[in-house]
């Protein structure tokens, strides 16, 4: 989840939270609400401030809450060797760790206007977004096009299949993370399409949100994951 | 709930058609009225299935202040609407599927577990029906009479079945829908969840209560807390009288033996 290689102290700081901790007396790894870089007023008129902070403080907090007991819950029946149980806890642990898996990365996926979100992809990026789709308004059609039909609750990828080298647009339902269709795809950009991200401002009207994201969607995040997975 | 219509199809695309039935009276529970409407044109060639937009039994600030005037009017006005003119704006191209009520259509579409694309509207357009016809104002408190009976037959206790309503109304992963269903064949009552649009017609269980718990029922009112909104459905929003009626004449059908019972 957290990016490893870090370019400085702040960002050291920053993606600490996002990284498991370790229990005291322990050795399970418990989560913890990760700090968004930017102020939750700050990806208005796209997104309202109100949208963002229930978003970040509640929705991602259950997730993170109700994941980290689901592991607790699992090392309990691995310790005892109930399998049954073992089993029986996975539809929660992907779940509730993908809602999280998803929610941090759909963080990192949004920048302020003023800070540089909805700037084009350049460079390597860009030329990939060229040679896959056409062009990146393409693209971004395709993603609302997909977006706008997902059933129920979900999430629309930008994905990178490292062995192809080859970008794609992929759908996963609920909070199911990417790499469930598929371990070689690495995403690169992820919107949320549940109604929760965008039902306060936007209510029933969907294509309006998907338009409207790609003014705050941060680039460079995306340029920087592409360019460190296909050197 | 729909008959199909016949329109001549010089009429596309077809306009609204609220043939439900609005009324402020709870002490009956209403099942809708349905009307076959034959209105063909002597011109038209071709006929066009086509279903309507139920109105709620009640006025839209009739639930407040359990689920408000604002909410009723997205989630009927928007919601609702958007799925009946989705599926008449598919079946237009679908003449195939021309002439099934909306039950047969629901499960013709769901093709056994492979749904073609029709059946997320379709089955969209009854859930809604049968949402808002699971509800009345001066709603939940406790069932009565069979229905108490049966619950407790089937569950141990009012409190037990309520628990377990509760509690898989929460752990819905997702959008969904949890229902209480009665099983013609054991002749019992049990609570199931379903995702997305699917309904339990497609198994031929026969659906008592229904509570919408999509993120768009309850959003505008409750935010993310959805444990508040489905403890507030059954302390005050439930229609224990529209549940009464629903489970008697599932038992009508079941005791005459009759194997397909017709959904109200």
């Amino acid at each position: 989840m957290a990016i490893r290689t870090l370019a400085s102290k702040q960002t050291l700081i920053r993606c600490a939270a996002a990284s498991p901790v370790l229990r005291q007396g322990r050795g399970l790894q418990t989560f913890s609400l990760p700090d968004l870089p930017y102020d939750y007023g700050e990806l208005e008129p796209a997104i309202s401030g109100e949208i963002m902070k229930i978003h970040h403080q509640k929705h991602h907090q259950t997730y993170i809450t109700n994941y980290n007991k689901a592991l607790e819950q699992l090392e309990e029946a691995m310790a005892k060797g109930d399998s049954s149980k073992v089993v029986g806890l996975q539809s929660a642990i992907k779940f509730n760790g993908g809602g999280h898996v998803n929610h941090s990365i759909f963080w990192k996926n949004l920048a302020p206007a003023h800070k540089g979100g909805g700037e084009p992809p350049h460079a390597a990026l860009g030329w990939a977004i060229d040679t896959n789709f056409g062009s990146l308004e393409i693209l971004e059609k395709i993603v609302n096009a997909e977006g706008a039909a997902l059933q129920g609750s979900g999430w629309v990828w930008l994905a990178l299949d490292k062995e192809l080298k080859k970008l794609r647009i992929e759908t996963t339902a609920n909070q199911d993370p990417l790499v469930t269709k598929g371990l070689q795809l690495v995403p690169l950009l992820g919107i949320d399409v549940w109604e929760h991200a965008y039902y306060l401002q936007y209510k029933n009207v969907r294509p309006d949100y998907l338009n409207n994201i790609w003014k705050v969607i941060n680039w460079k995040y995306a340029s920087e994951v592409y360019e460190k997975e296909v050197a | 709930m729909g008959f199909p219509l016949a329109l001549p199809s010089s009429r596309h695309p077809p306009p609204l058609a609220s043939h439900g039935l609005r009324s402020s009276s709870i002490d009956s529970p209403k099942l809708v009225l349905r009307k076959r409407c034959l209105c063909q044109s002597r011109r038209s060639l071709k006929v066009v299935a086509y279903y309507g937009l139920t109105t709620p039994p009640y006025e839209f600030d009739a639930l407040e202040p359990y689920m408000s005037k604002r909410t009723l009017e997205v989630h009927w006005g928007k919601h609702h609407r958007e799925y009946v003119e989705g599926l008449n704006k598919q079946l237009a191209n679908s003449p195939v599927l021309y002439g099934y009520t909306l039950e047969e259509l629901i499960r013709a579409t769901y093709n056994n577990g492979n749904p073609l694309p029709e059946f997320n509207n379709a089955a969209q357009v009854w859930n809604h029906d049968f949402f808002w016809e699971s509800m009345q104002p001066g709603g939940g408190k406790m069932p009565s009479g069979g229905l108490l009976e049966q619950i407790v037959k089937d569950f141990g206790s009012y409190d037990k079945f309520r628990d377990e309503f509760v509690e898989s109304a929460n752990s819905i992963f997702g959008s969904g829908w949890v229902w209480l269903v009665l099983n013609p064949e054991e002749k019992k009552l049990s609570i199931v969840r379903t995702s997305n649009a699917v309904c339990p017609l497609v198994w031929r269980d026969f659906p008592i209560i229904g509570l919408d718990v999509w993120e768009h029922a309850y959003y505008l009112d409750y935010k993310d807390d959805r444990e508040d909104y489905v403890n507030t459905f059954m302390n005050h929003l439930v229609s224990w009288h529209a549940a009464t009626a629903r489970i008697l004449r599932a038992q009508a059908f079941v005791n005459l033996g009759e194997p397909k019972i017709p959904v109200a």
